[in-house]
């Protein structure tokens, strides 16, 4: 109805109705855009800052502080993963030499994706494991969180070989970790994005460790 | 509208015209979010601030906005107050806002607010549109807080789980496990149970409505 074509149809007064209408909507859009730009410059800064703090609390978790006197959130490298997706790898070092490093995996559990963060040391011995996000059954699936119980903190200190890597799946499924009641895809979800966590550090060992 | 009448727009809100129980609007936030009674609180309240502010602003240029183009000026301004209080809360509530965060932007899909607009707000001074607003939003989170409690006592046996994440420490004394863990029904914490547990609710209202002898107010009659 505001096309070119049809205005010529259109009573002189009700183009004039229209134009004011179109103005009012102009005005407020301006206003209240202007309001967003506005918030928007107050709280960057604060909201960056949270962000960091966010990716620092979720690394403290996967990266013991007695490992590292410096900053992994700073000390990032970049590498292509099996999946041909860049990721980005935190390390932490101790006199220049790191001792540790961590990085963000990837699962597709009972109702979508989940992404969990994986630590593991230079030798390749898992410094833990957390769930960042994921969209599990709550009350069934979201045990995997580590504030709603302890499976999550069984991967600790385990690696390739302890237990052998054919024994990395749930107990369902012949290996030896423990599925939810009422929940097996979760967990297995879980243990096949360690796996290739475990498969990525293995691929990429020299990389990872020699540290520049 | 004069003073005396303050009073029936707070008991309308919270009670009488209540948003969920009576005008049955805002049913998908109703349903989504109250998995938990701190859930449902939580978004009950960050609605509850961007209805009363929304309704302020409406009632203020009350006089500008012109019929034509009232229902994308009112989506504009509900929009424009969601994305304030998203970023406001990210960048200084960030606790609260790593649980609600997800939800925030869905308030703008509420028809509650939108409703509240044109029936309310747009015909009334700044301060009865602010009062409406906040306490329609007051009323919406009563109703999911119950909603969610009843649903997280039967299905989690817990009561305001996680509440201290989003009140803080200081309410760590109102988490509640009243039923062992293993005894959840988990079909209430799933969608069925939303919709079992709200169609309960609306008829218990409109039974205790009915023995206080008045008149029920039609559902859907203020709707959009």
């Amino acid at each position: 109805m505001t096309t070119s074509q049809s205005l010529p149809d259109v009573p002189v007064a009700s183009q004039a109705k229209m134009f004011k209408h179109g103005l009012i909507l102009g005005l407020f859009c301006l206003g209240f855009g202007l309001l967003l730009a506005i918030t928007d410059e107050v709280t960057l800064d604060d909201i960056a800052a949270r962000a960091i703090e966010d990716k620092q609390n979720s690394l403290s978790q996967v990266l013991p502080d007695e490992l590292h006197d410096n900053n992994p959130v700073t000390d990032t490298l970049t590498l292509v993963n099996a999946e041909g997706k860049e990721l980005t790898v935190f390390r932490a070092r101790k006199n220049g030499k790191v001792t540790g490093v961590a990085y963000e995996i990837f699962g597709s559990g009972y109702a979508g994706e989940m992404k969990l963060m994986m630590g593991i040391d230079a030798d390749g011995k898992l410094l833990g494991v957390r769930v960042l996000a994921h969209k599990e059954t709550p009350g069934l699936g979201d045990k995997i969180e580590a504030k709603k119980g302890p499976w999550i903190e069984r991967f600790t200190g385990l690696s390739v070989g302890n237990p052998p890597i054919e024994r990395w799946k749930v107990k369902k499924d012949g290996g030896d970790f423990d599925q939810f009641a009422g929940a097996t895809i979760t967990p297995r979800a879980v243990l096949k994005a360690i796996r290739g966590g475990l498969e990525f550090f293995a691929e990429n060992k020299t990389a990872l460790t020699k540290g520049d | 509208m004069a003073n005396g009448n303050y009073k029936t727009i707070m008991k309308d809100g919270l009670w009488d015209n209540n948003g969920v129980f009576s005008m049955l609007l805002g049913m998908c936030p109703s349903m989504a979010m109250t998995t938990s009674a701190t859930n449902g609180f939580g978004m009950g309240l960050a609605t509850a601030v961007v209805m009363a502010a929304s309704s302020y602003l409406v009632a203020v240029f009350r006089n500008r906005i012109t019929t034509e183009v009232r229902i994308p000026v009112y989506i504009l301004i509900v929009a424009a107050m969601v994305t304030v209080v998203d970023l406001g809360m990210n960048a200084w509530m960030h606790e609260l806002y790593k649980v609600l965060g997800l939800f925030i932007p869905l308030i703008v899909s509420n028809c509650l607010p939108l409703a509240r607009l044109e029936a309310f707000a747009a015909k009334q001074p700044p301060l009865p549109a602010f009062l409406d607003g906040l306490f329609m939003g007051l009323g919406f989170t009563i109703a999911l807080t119950v909603i969610g409690a009843v649903r997280e006592i039967i299905g989690s046996g817990t009561l305001f789980a996680d509440a201290s994440l989003l009140l803080g420490p200081s309410f760590k004394a109102i988490e509640l496990r009243l039923l062992p863990a293993d005894m959840g029904v988990l079909m209430m914490i799933l969608p069925p149970g939303g919709f079992i547990v709200t169609g309960l609710l609306v008829v218990g209202k409109r039974l205790l409505d009915v023995r206080a002898g008045k008149e029920i107010q039609m559902a859907g009659a203020h709707a959009v």
